[in-house]
């Protein structure tokens, strides 16, 4: 097998775009957080989320990886452009950084961070006896509706009120200050 | 890349970057991004589970879109009280919305 040949195995390209998914989301998160312009943060987050996406991809649920960039990438990261562009005058000085708050969320972070990894390594995950491997849309659709449908009701009643409570809020807000 | 540590190291480390991101920003717009990251974290963490431990393959999945509605509707009260708030004190730095401090 030539060199050539081996790049395009399945595997290693698999691999390959594994890694690239990754870092998509690694860099992403990454210029999400440290950035002081919050444009750029907007950015970062777009990035991270496609990220995701790919991890869901990985996963195996081409469904959920749709909805990530649909909602996520879509309408999440586009409603918070246009809070920035009601609220946040770029023109205006940044705020400087306090190192003492910045080492302060560094180390708690660290201390989170070792904790997860503690969990992680030292719990024995056992995989269930017996597992089906009906990944389908289908499936998902026919769950949603008969056995889950508590969560497709809380979801939908939980997006009116937030909606309705957004009007109310920015509403309420406008009639005082004006 | 087909270990379950391995997904559940990429969602810790989202999370923990969500983490640094919330106790680090002082803009509230930052923050909502910071909690974006959190929940994503905590997304990737159950289809991991979903895909290498779970008996039944779509309770996951219904957990994650569950999630995912529950991000939007925060997103959407989160806006509108940073308008709220920007309206009131010309400002979306948290420490300058002190009104209720004593």
């Amino acid at each position: 097998m030539t060199p050539l040949q081996n790049f395009f195995d399945p595997g290693i390209l698999g691999q390959a775009a594994f890694a690239v998914v990754v870092s998509f989301t690694f860099a992403g998160a990454l210029i999400a957080v440290l950035p002081r312009n919050i444009l750029y943060s907007v950015l970062g987050l777009i990035l991270c989320l496609t990220g995701v996406g790919g991890i869901f991809l990985y996963l195996g649920s081409p469904f959920i990886a749709l909805m990530e960039l649909l909602i996520y990438v879509g309408a999440i990261c586009i409603s918070i452009v246009f809070a920035i562009m009601l609220s946040y005058p770029l023109h205006l000085s940044l705020p400087k950084r306090k190192l003492p708050k910045v080492a302060g969320a560094f180390s708690v972070a660290l201390l989170v961070f070792g904790v997860l990894i503690t969990i992680i390594f030292r719990t024995p995950w056992q995989p269930a006896a017996v597992r089906s491997t009906d990944w389908s849309v289908n499936t998902l659709g026919a769950y949603l509706l008969t056995r889950y449908d508590l969560a497709f009701e809380v979801i939908s009643i939980v997006l009116l009120v937030a909606i309705l409570g957004a009007i109310l809020i920015s509403s309420i807000s406008g009639r005082r200050s004006s | 890349m087909n270990s379950l540590t391995t997904y559940l190291f990429i969602a810790a480390a989202l999370f923990v970057i969500g983490v640094f991101g919330l106790l680090q920003r002082r803009s509230l717009i930052g923050m909502l991004i910071a909690i974006e990251l959190m929940l994503n974290g905590a997304s990737v963490n159950f289809m991991a589970f979903n895909r290498f431990l779970a008996p039944d393959p779509i309770i996951g999945q219904v957990y994650t879109l569950f999630i995912m509605g529950f991000a939007a509707a925060e997103t959407i009260i989160a806006l509108s009280i940073i308008i709220a708030v920007f309206r009131r004190i010309h400002s979306i730095n948290i420490e300058q919305a002190r009104n209720l401090r004593g």
